[in-house]
């Protein structure tokens, strides 16, 4: 016993460094391609090139003679043609899925399918051989545009399917109940607005490309993977092979980045797994970059038509959105059920009193698309906060005035949408009214107004997204209700060590978030011992035997709180213990930074203390078992909603169509707080892979199909270099659906910027005619929406005929020799 | 991703560098800096049985003084290009475009030879190397030769050093006292020019009294706005003038269409960045 315990400081809340960083940023650490097994074999995959074609002979024998060859397989000789990836997510009862083989054996249906693999002694020599195996293809029609992939006698990516379609999901308040009847809104309706965007396809891009070894050798079979989901991944496994579960085990040492790009089970995590089963050796797979971005799963690729409804006032009446999503070729872990997720934001923070939601999904001849950062939330976030903005146009309102006369007012909630979610807590009228305030908003729209006069080359412009989302995924009976294949719990596990020292297992599974910090400060607040002390164990099926793993920000509202729980466990186990030894009733202690006191006196005890009683188990009460131990796992209640008010001020160039971001400001309201450095750099990425989005990336391909940005040269990702000063500011307005009253911040600064920053661009030349301008708003795309803009306006004289036949083209030349002209 | 195998030879000199190229047909590849080599190799785009180090010739580094011009060896750093005060002092429009390639750590490892020879018509050196009437010093088993930048660059990819030679210095007449500017648009810092121009500019009391402008990524090989430089040569140093000679900056070039830029596009920012380089460059309001 001893009362001298230090009186503990409270880490909730306290700007830690990250105690993970050192070994990733230098990477003197365990990633998956840095493991090397004794006699190890190095796997590479030979790839379509075409993306729709059947495979008419595959010749091997040229490969099989190169040296340090140890094998080259197709799906037949691996007897991989019956088996099938999983898709966990079938959104609808008669969804038509089609078998996604882990190599093509008949028909290849996208670019950088794989069609056989190479096993050789070390990873050159099965790069050479794959280049030496030989494939005949009869190219087929590839499907590439989804509007034409549903037209009557298309080309079919999946003859058997019968379709191109994949399954129609739809959500209708008036059915539901849950609000009016959209038809009859827009039918009363005094204004009407309708739009359609374009949700460019986005490659996730993570830092690490996937890797994946597998040791077959021992009587469980191990495979490390570079992936978000180990406990997934160990499940389908077994799933999908029909492995015995307890046979395996799946561990994700550290891995660098995600964003969903490695929620998967990936063809080439199956691949080496067969491999390596069958050589009896174990089997490493590390992709290239070019190999990652034709291969691993895009994101996004949305067609979005919405129609809204209002009254003149400026009261939304009614939304209709009506989405086409490309799947891609086949349909992945969770593909179909991606754009599901956004079925629920497009009200996102207002009072919409009907809505109507219906999405088809389309296959395509196309990587297969699934989880990018937000998922579903920023297609629906941009969409409604583009229309938003179109509609204050229309109705001549400011467009900041517009989103409150419409949102819900704090002393509204909890409030139950007309998408049937609950939003437990938040607070616009406070996140803006600081947004506006940092922004200096009033000031440059002035400014603005003063370049417009002056007809300044440079126009500035300002884009508003008041946004939310539903993250902390999720309640295990609401993903039931949406025919999601699992739970939504977490589980986690607190080993009390002799020394005092603290152990804790969880199956939330870090990729870059910061777990190790984060649920250090917590348990160091939670058990009173110091941050040091907290070791984390995660991503090892068999340290960290269960788990939901990783992604839609559900780490720290769901994972966290599982441990918080265990926690609890572990101080309830502790107090029985502590009664016995201080000689009193249980009733007499209280509880606090890890101490034990009793009531009114100085006599105490602290849980290390007890830890190394019960490791000596000399004096325990009658009947305790001799262990703290404790594990928990949690369902949620709820999701969680983050919300926040991001201002953007964009320069626009109006000679070349450059757009530099001025000003960028945002407050986002993620609850409480337990380390701020970590929600800075979560903020900070978020906003930069939106205006990623926004303005730089894009996944193209050429009329063939082929990938045409399969390099980093080709996929503009930008840099530190390419991105403005973020001013970041945080209002809390705790959850009331967790005890620690925080939210998701993985994703909300992506969801929330990407219309920040296309309604700013669209703002800087509007007045010039502008309406609307695709992702990415490229210079090139800027400057033809502005010469088409003022073309359009000047055609009323004989040039009409010409400005529309050239597209807006004849009219920019003509007009360019007329400035040459009067400029001389 | 891992190239193909082949034979590498690190010469010592630049006779040895020649003999191996003489010897070794036409499938080897001469390294310098590797930025643009070593990707194409990588993504097995080249496959040569054969490569040809140069980094261990000393000689290859460094820039001198040669009278009214200065010299810099090919294997010079773009680093060390920047920071040169021979440079700096005579042929700032080279400082000013090399500051725009890449990112530092390109900036440590690639080469002004490697960068001219390499020859992508979207690379930052080649306009100003025609801009400055720089002189290239090649040589090959049958001795040394000089070619002038204007018929150094051939074609796409393609320039004047022959399969057995070296790039081995490029020779730049000083323009000491000249204004220089290299306006480079591009979408991403570290990616390379959609269109740029390179602007040299000598000013005599108010009034443009020499000037050497080219664009960089026009066409397959960098173009010399001739007619923008006649236009400003003898005129004020304005703003008006240099809109009025701007305008012929698109005149007498071929630019490609690509994702980033269609072809008219890349001849409208010609002339924007024309104007602004030569503005820049003249200490001119654009």
């Amino acid at each position: 016993m001893t009362t001298t315990a230090q009186p503990a400081t409270t880490e909730f809340g306290r700007a830690r460094k990250r105690k993970e960083d050192a070994r990733l940023i230098t990477g003197r650490t365990r990633w998956t391609d840095n493991i090397t097994l004794p006699g190890m074999l190095h796997m590479a995959v030979v790839r379509s090139p075409l993306a729709h074609a059947k495979i008419t002979r595959i010749n091997t024998d040229a490969a099989k003679q190169l040296p340090g060859v140890h094998g080259v397989f197709t799906a037949t000789d691996l007897g991989a043609e019956g088996i099938s990836l999983p898709c966990a997510w079938p959104i609808t009862p008669d969804m038509k899925a089609p078998q996604a083989p882990p190599l093509a054996f008949d028909t290849v249906h996208f670019v950088g399918e794989g069609v056989a693999i190479v096993v050789a002694r070390d990873a050159a020599s099965a790069r050479d051989a794959a280049d030496a195996v030989s494939v005949d293809y009869d190219r087929l029609e590839p499907v590439l545009d989804m509007e034409a992939a549903l037209a009557d006698g298309t080309t079919l990516v999946h003859p058997e399917l019968g379709t191109n379609r994949n399954t129609l999901w739809v959500f209708d308040s008036g059915q539901a109940g849950s609000g009016g009847n959209v038809e009859g809104a827009i039918r009363d309706a005094e204004v009407v607005v309708k739009r359609r965007f374009r949700q460019q396809r986005l490659i996730p891009a993570f830092m690490e490309p996937r890797s994946v070894v597998v040791d077959p050798t021992g009587e469980q079979l191990t495979m490390w993977s570079a992936t978000q989901v180990p406990h997934i991944l160990r499940v389908m496994i077994a799933l999908t092979l029909g492995v015995p579960e307890q046979k395996v085990r799946v561990i994700a040492p550290d891995v660098g980045g995600g964003f969903g790009g490695k929620l998967q089970v990936t063809p080439e995590e199956i691949i080496t797994f067969l491999v390596a089963r069958r050589l009896g050796k174990p089997v490493k797979w590390t992709e290239s970059r070019a190999e990652s971005m034709v291969s691993a799963h895009h994101g996004r690729d949305q067609l979005q038509d919405l129609t809204i409804a209002a009254r003149r006032d400026g009261t939304v009446t009614g939304l209709k959105v009506e989405l086409l999503a490309d799947m891609g070729a086949y349909l992945r872990l969770v593909s179909p059920g991606i754009p599901i997720l956004g079925a629920f934001m497009y009200n996102s923070i207002y009072k919409i009193p009907a809505y109507h939601f219906a999405c088809t999904n389309v296959f395509t001849n196309k990587t297969p698309t699934d989880a990018y950062r937000g998922a579903g939330r920023p297609e629906a976030t941009f969409a409604i906060e583009r229309m938003m903005d179109e509609l204050a146009v229309e109705l001549g309102i400011e467009p900041l005035e517009l989103r409150e006369r419409n949102w819900i007012k704090h002393e509204e909630f909890p409030y139950t949408t007309v998408s049937t979610l609950t939003y437990d807590s938040g607070n616009y009228e406070a996140a803006t009214a600081r947004a506006k305030e940092l922004f200096d908003y009033d000031a440059l729209r002035a400014e603005q107004h003063r370049r417009r006069e002056a007809d300044d080359p440079v126009q500035l412009g300002i884009g508003i997204s008041t946004f939310t989302e539903m993250c902390g995924l999720a309640p295990s009976r609401v993903l039931g209700s949406l025919s999601y294949g699992a739970g939504g719990w977490e589980h986690a596990s607190i080993r009390m060590l002799p020394t005092g020292k603290v152990e804790v297992v969880t199956g939330s599974s870090p990729h870059g978030q910061g777990h190790d910090t984060a649920w250090s400060q917590i348990v160091a607040d939670q058990l009173g011992v110091s941050f040091e002390d907290v070791e984390v164990l995660h991503g090892d099926t068999q340290s960290s035997h269960k788990g939901m793993d990783t992604y839609g920000s559900r780490s720290l509202t769901v994972g966290a709180i599982a441990v918080v729980k265990a926690a609890e466990k572990v101080i309830e186990k502790a107090r029985k213990i502590a009664a016995h030894t201080l000689e009193c009733s249980e009733a007499d202690l209280d509880y606090g930074h890890g101490k034990f006191t009793i009531k009114g006196t100085n006599k105490s005890t602290t849980v290390a203390d007890i830890a190394l009683a019960v490791f000596a188990a000399h004096d325990l009460p009658d009947g305790v078992e001799p262990s703290l131990d404790s594990d928990a796992t949690y369902d949620p209640q709820n999701f969680s909603f983050p919300h926040g008010t991001h201002l953007c001020a964009t320069e626009v160039d109006t000679e070349t169509g450059w757009v530099s971001i001025r000003r960028y400001v945002c407050v986002d309201d993620v609850g409480r707080v337990v380390n701020p450095l970590i929600v800075d750099g979560q903020v900070h990425g978020g906003i930069a892979q939106g205006i990623a989005q926004a303005l730089f990336e894009e996944a193209i391909y050429d009329e063939g199909g082929t990938l045409i940005t399969s390099t980093l040269a080709d996929y503009l990702v930008p840099s530190a270099a390419d991105l403005p000063h973020f001013t970041t500011d945080r209002t809390e307005t705790p959850s009331t659906t967790n005890p620690l009253g925080v939210k998701g911040v993985g994703e909300a600064g992506t969801i929330a910027s990407t219309p920040a920053v296309v309604n700013a661009v669209i703002d800087a030349v509007r007045h010039l005619g502008v309406t609307d301008i695709q992702m990415p708003c490229s210079p090139q795309r800027v400057w033809r929406a502005v010469q088409s803009a003022r073309g359009v306006t000047k055609s009323t004289s004989e040039h009409t005929t010409q400005a529309t036949a050239g597209g807006g083209l004849g009219s920019i030349d003509a007009q360019a020799n007329d400035n040459s002209g009067g400029a001389r | 991703m891992i190239p193909s195998s082949f034979d590498y030879i690190a010469a010592s000199s630049v006779e040895e560098a020649i003999q191996v190229l003489s010897e070794a047909g036409e499938d080897v590849k001469v390294l310098a800096g590797g930025q643009s080599l070593v990707p194409v190799l990588r993504l097995r785009l080249a496959a040569p049985t054969t490569i040809v180090d140069l980094n261990k010739i000393s000689e290859l580094r460094g820039v001198r003084d040669d009278g009214d011009a200065i010299v810099v060896s090919a294997m010079t750093t773009h680093h060390d290009v920047i920071n040169d005060p021979l440079v700096r002092e005579h042929a700032a429009l080279l400082a000013a475009a090399t500051r725009t390639v890449g990112d530092p750590q390109i900036r440590r490892r690639g080469t002004v030879g490697g960068a001219l020879v390499h020859a992508d018509p979207a690379g930052d050196l080649l306009a100003p190397a025609v801009a400055l009437d720089c002189e290239m010093v090649i040589v090959g088993p049958s001795g040394r030769r000089t070619v002038p930048a204007a018929d150094f660059f051939v074609g796409l990819f393609t320039t004047a050093v022959g399969p057995d030679e070296v790039l081995v210095e490029v020779r730049i007449p000083k323009k000491t006292g000249w204004g220089a500017h290299y306006e480079k648009f591009n979408r991403v810092a570290q990616a390379w020019s959609i269109v740029a121009v390179a602007a040299a500019v000598r000013t005599e009391s108010g009034s443009i009294v020499e000037a050497r402008v080219a664009l960089t990524n026009m066409g397959t090989t960098p173009v010399r706005a001739t007619s923008v430089e006649q236009a400003l040569v003898g005129q004020p140093a304005n703003a008006q003038t240099i809109r009025a000679a701007a305008q012929h900056a698109a005149e007498g070039t071929s630019p490609m269409s690509d994702g980033n830029a269609d072809a008219d596009y890349r001849e409208h920012l010609a002339r924007v960045l024309t104007r602004r380089a030569v503005a820049a460059a003249a200490q001119v309001e654009g």
